[in-house]
């Protein structure tokens, strides 16, 4: 690897390569794809939260001028999800709806106003079902059927119980022992862009193109929904307005959009309103936890049980390892000698939730740097002091098996500690800070559905003075198209803005799992520097031969190969090799997991550490918070673009305050109460503070040039930094996100009446847990790699 | 996207040209001038005018004068932004612009205008919703169905006054003229614009337009507008105080108080002042001594009643009003002309 002052664009803070494109309005977003003859689709959507369908009578519909065709569940009866283990969607519901927005039948018509006429015209006879609204009403057996007909008891989703070591024997030696309950609200997205989808359909062949994070899982669900072979079908990923999560299932406006384009023989579009968005949803769990914690004398942690219950919503999505993530990443910042999760998901009839920003993780992130934060309380230990006794070590081995590599956690709380001023800060009333620490994956060891494809693959061309690098990966407004150009502009010593980029088209690019799990700088990155690095040999060979030099000698920087420019040096290697077109893959190393049931949800290549500082005024009449700064740390391995990766930062700083202080995707009687921009609460301009960005390059051994992600991690630390500077600024504890005012005045008034001051959920449900699988922890030599 | 019905669309040339019109087409017929309730609500199916009467261009009502008497006359045509950015109306009437500075945000401010304002729709998160998700709830009276959802034993509907600049414009003293067909005219205090009532909530006749804004001679008047929302922008007010305070020498010579979005009207609570009168407002009673503002405070917003239609729980709601009515009295205060000064 060459060493960083040999770097000529890599950690440079450029501007994003398609940031020109965006900021003027050019670039062509899904939903401003237009083809000649397009109709425009709409879905009806059921309005009950839980009912049967008796009867769907299109006939008034079919019969209305301009439309052109209608569908309903009966066209599209095949099953599918986006885990093998729970394919429970329908594109179109024929027999039960399960939460309100359900879709239940499309249109096509000549435009947009004819279809949603149409929808209002297609009967549906329902029988309503005895909703499910809660985590506890989906414990208990149901008054009506189970939402699905799989799995159980109840409407139990999934159960998780795994125990690393002898937790017991740690209980059992514990000096201290705290347990504590936690509730994380749900909350969605809010991409800027809503969903959108247009199909056509040419030599019987179709074309997708829908804002995706993931067209390859897309391509496959069209494929079994379809009945067609996945080569008679194309998914592209159109340019993109913002993922986060919520465009990594296959949906049903985007199959509803195929078949219709294949019943009609015209291109059909589907742009989800606003509202549909909240309903389509994928967003963050509610997730009830609780956790204990046992400690020796000096805080060292010896034993730690976590249990969480998921709020799953109407179906599966990602739930399986939604489940497990809630109960996989507490080890890697903290050394947990024995530790066991047991972790519950459940259906509910609200809309299905999935992978969010840091899926999974930053609910247990919140609730165990705050049960850290309260432990250390007790102890009368500083809560900075209590955790870097229990710091992982670089280049160790977790209890659960995580291969730990590159570790900057102490470096980034040192950093974060010295900017803030924390431990000096001046106490005045109403005033606090707080100190919380993460870590998230650089892309998910293991794809979602079993197979042996790299995970990452990239071609390179260079012909006619051009590069054009093809990856499957997608940006998603995360950085990817400026990461891989980089990239590829660095092996080849031109700018980013020399590489044509042509990504996410199944047609076209080969494989890449997607953009999902902060995975793309790390695997699609290295996948991008080996087709680089074999190109730039390529032209090295041909001009040392020309020249009759080493290759060593021949210097690449600044648009020349040695003496010659970069399009004489691809002109004369191309004259000498033929068609310069180079392959890179990136498939994860074996090993960096364990072998038991449920060890997939967990393992990455490497790991990105953050920590947070958090500065805020809380007002003790009100219970309004006015976040004033926040200082965010985070190991990044090294940049690939700096300011990429501070624009990262800072958007998850933003989406962090927002769900630690207002984002709420609530019910009220089984109906989505906000379902709109101005009724779902984010933070506006002028509620964002100034945040300070620390990047600390630890440089990861594996990652391309050294490189972490950057897009997920930083999240995870805002939200419990957030209640822990609230907890220093009142002397409350509030154990539930959001932290709306209401609930803060409501805990200062219990205080003052003289009960606890705290503001949480009282007790965690009796769940029926499976057995324990019990995994032997790593022994001493493979836990210090 | 959600797409606008279809609708008419006619032209007037004049505000007695656009009464006719109302006239003639009655509840079919809507006003529209900056369209930022509106037409948000005409996609939602929350109102279905088949007929848009355009007030937008007319000059007539977009033009800001001094009265004879020293007021000022604001035609209803006038933008917010406009309002918000006069440095001569701010320093005469602080709590009205402070008010019309505080509604949603700027680029809506940019379009909406101050009479649209004074008749904006009352709000309630079981109204203010798309038509299907009001379809999956259950229609409520304000549109398409029979009861209160969030009051069902309520004989009327208890969506929330949601305007900004009535109760500044209340405190103020302020009165609206109303055009009506045939060239009729008639000036009414604000106050007597609002019914309590959230479907039925503009007392005024269905062909009247509201063609100005008429605010009396600041004289000594200091005045403060206070709103509780969740962000520092965009947000409909969850309770918002208005008061205009007038010095006899150093001590309170009248004090009014008037909420907003704590029922569905403005309510003009300003008796609950009086434990202030003849009092001087030092900087101990400012800052809470005897709890006299308290004391007002809590009489004043005895008439909130806040309910589970809006943002927050509706205690803190009330709590919050509470709060707000002791802000812009401390806030009126603090732009009291100094005493001994022109009265």
């Amino acid at each position: 690897m060459r060493r960083a002052g040999e770097l000529h664009v890599v950690g440079r803070a450029l501007p994003r390569v398609e940031a020109a494109a965006k900021v003027t309005g050019s670039i062509a977003y899904a939903d401003d794809i237009e083809l000649p003859g397009m109709l425009s689709c709409k879905l009806l959507r059921s309005h009950h939260a839980y009912a049967r369908i008796i009867s769907v009578d299109t006939s008034a519909a079919r019969a209305m001028p301009g439309v052109v065709a209608v569908i309903t569940g009966h066209d599209l009866p095949v099953k599918y999800g986006i885990m093998p283990t729970c394919e429970d969607e329908l594109a179109l519901e024929h027999e039960k709806v399960r939460f309100v927005g359900d879709p239940v039948a499309a249109v096509a018509a000549v435009n947009e106003e004819t279809a949603l006429a149409a929808c209002r015209a297609i009967r549906v006879d329902y029988e309503p079902l005895e909703a499910v609204g809660s985590i506890e009403q989906a414990l208990v057996p149901p008054d009506d059927e189970p939402i699905h007909d799989y799995a159980g008891p109840a409407n139990v989703h999934r159960l998780a119980a795994l125990e690393f070591g002898d937790v017991d024997a740690g209980f059992a030696k514990a000096a201290h022992v705290r347990e504590d309950v936690f509730f994380f609200e749900g909350n969605t997205h809010l991409p800027m862009e809503q969903h959108s989808a247009t199909a056509q359909v040419v030599g019987g062949k179709v074309t997708l193109w829908s804002s995706t994070q993931d067209p390859h899982y897309v391509h496959r669900a069209l494929s079994k929904v379809l009945g067609l072979p996945m080569g008679e079908l194309r998914v592209v990923a159109a340019p993109h307005g913002g993922g986060f999560g919520g465009k990594c299932d296959p949906f049903s406006h985007e199959i509803a959009v195929c078949k219709l384009a294949l019943m009609t023989g015209r291109p059909v579009k589907c742009t989800l309103t606003r509202e549909e968005v909240f309903y389509t949803h994928r967003g963050r769990h509610p997730v009830l936890m609780w956790v204990r914690t046992g400690v020796d004398d000096d805080g060292r942690i010896l034993a730690m049980h976590f249990r969480s219950a998921l709020d799953g919503g109407a179906y599966g999505s990602y739930g399986p390892a939604s489940t497990l993530y809630t109960g996989a990443l507490q080890t890697t910042t903290y050394a947990i000698p024995a530790y066991r999760f047991e972790g519950v998901r459940v259906f509910t009839n609200k809309a299905p939730c999935g992978p969010k920003r840091g899926h999974g993780t930053p609910q247990p992130r919140f609730a165990l740097e705050v049960h850290l934060d309260k432990l250390a309380g007790e102890l009368g230990l500083d809560p900075v002091e209590l955790r870097r006794r229990n710091y992982v070590k670089p280049f160790t081995r977790t209890v659960n098996w995580l291969r730990i590599t590159s570790c900057g956690l102490s470096e980034v709380t040192d950093r974060v500690l010295e900017a803030s001023g924390y431990e000096q800060r001046l106490r005045r009333p109403g005033h606090g800070m707080g100190f919380a620490v993460s870590s998230y994956m650089c892309g998910a060891g293991l794809p979602i559905y079993w197979n042996r494809l790299p995970h990452s693959e990239c071609v390179l061309n260079v012909g006619r003075g051009g590069v054009t690098l093809l990856s499957g990966a997608t940006e998603i407004g995360q950085g990817s198209d400026t990461v891989l150009a980089t990239i590829v502009a660095e092996e080849l010593g031109l700018g980013p803005g020399d590489i044509r980029l042509v990504t996410g088209d199944t047609g076209l690019t080969p494989v890449d799992l997607g953009s999902y799990s902060s995975r793309v700088t790390f695997m699609a990155g290295n996948a991008a520097r080996e087709a680089g690095a074999k190109m730039r040999a390529l032209l090295v060979k041909a001009v040392a031969e020309k020249e009759g030099c080493a290759a060593g000698e021949v210097r690449v920087a600044g648009g020349r190969i040695g003496v010659m420019s970069f399009e004489e040096a691809a002109l004369l290697a191309e004259e000498r090799f033929g068609t310069l077109s180079t392959r890179g893959s990136y498939t994860p190393p074996e090993g960096i997991g364990g072998r038991y049931k449920g060890a997939g949800v967990g393992p990455s290549p490497a790991y990105s550490y953050s920590a947070a500082v958090v500065d805020l005024d809380a007002d003790e009449r009100s219970g309004e918070i006015r976040v004033n700064k926040v200082w965010l740390g985070h190991d990044i391995g090294r940049s690939i673009n700096e300011l990429a990766a501070r624009g990262q930062v800072e958007g998850g700083v933003y989406m962090g305050l927002g769900e630690a202080l207002m984002e709420a995707q609530a019910y009220r009687d089984g109906l989505l109460r906000q379902p709109s921009m101005l009724d779902y609460k984010s933070l506006t301009f002028l509620d964002m503070p100034e945040v300070e960005t620390i990047l600390v390059e630890t440089v990861d051994p594996e990652g391309p040039y050294g490189a972490k992600e950057v897009g997920q991690g930083p999240l995870l630390p805002v939200i419990p930094a957030v209640v822990s500077a609230l907890h220093d600024a009142l002397g409350v504890w509030v154990d539930e996100v959001p932290i709306t005012p209401d609930k803060v005045v409501r805990v200062l008034s219990a205080r003052s009446k003289g009960k606890e001051p705290r503001y949480g959920p009282k007790g965690f449900p009796e769940v029926p847990y499976p057995a324990l699988v019990k995994v032997a922890p790593p022994d001493a030599a493979t836990a210090s790699l | 996207m959600l797409r606008l019905p279809p609708c008419s669309y006619l032209r007037p040339g004049s505000v007695d040209e656009a009464a006719e019109l109302l006239a003639e087409h009655g509840e079919t017929a809507m006003l529209v001038a900056g369209g930022t309730d509106l037409v948000p609500k005409m996609k939602r199916g929350q109102m279905e005018p088949e007929l848009l009467i355009g007030l937008g261009h007319l000059a007539e009502l977009r033009a800001v004068t001094e009265t004879e008497e020293g007021g000022f006359e604001i035609g209803a045509g006038v933008t917010l932004a406009a309002v918000s950015g006069s440095p001569r109306l701010a320093a005469a009437y602080p709590a009205y612009t402070r008010a019309a500075a505080l509604v949603s945000s700027p680029a809506l401010r940019n379009v909406g205008t101050i009479g649209g304002n004074l008749c904006v729709d009352t709000r309630c998160n079981y109204y203010d919703m798309s038509f299907e998700w009001r379809q999956a709830c259950g229609f409520c009276m304000k549109k398409d169905g029979d009861i209160c959802r969030v009051a069902p034993a309520s004989k009327r509907c208890r969506a929330i006054a949601s305007s900004d600049t009535a109760p500044a414009a209340i405190a103020l003293g302020a009165s609206v003229v109303l055009a009506g067909p045939g060239g009729r005219r008639r000036e009414v205090p604000v106050d007597d614009l609002y019914r309590d009532d959230g479907q039925y909530f503009l007392a005024m006749a269905a062909d009247e337009i509201v063609q100005s804004l008429r605010l009396p001679p600041a004289g000594s008047w200091g005045s403060a507008y206070v709103k509780v929302r969740r962000r520092g922008t965009i947000d409909f007010p969850l309770a918002g105080v208005a008061v205009a305070l007038r010095r006899s020498g150093l001590l309170v010579e009248d004090c009014r108080i008037v909420l907003t979005a704590v029922g569905s009207r403005p309510f003009d609570v300003s008796p609950a002042a009086g434990p202030l009168l003849g009092r001087e407002l030092t900087a101990e009673v400012l800052a809470g001594a005897d709890d006299l503002l308290a004391e007002v405070a809590n009489e004043a917003a005895k008439v909130a009643k806040p309910l589970d239609n809006a943002d927050l729980h509706y205690v803190w709601r009330k709590q919050m009003t509470r709060r707000a009515v002791e802000q812009a009295i401390v806030e009126a205060a603090s732009c009291l002309p100094a005493p001994g000064g022109p009265a």
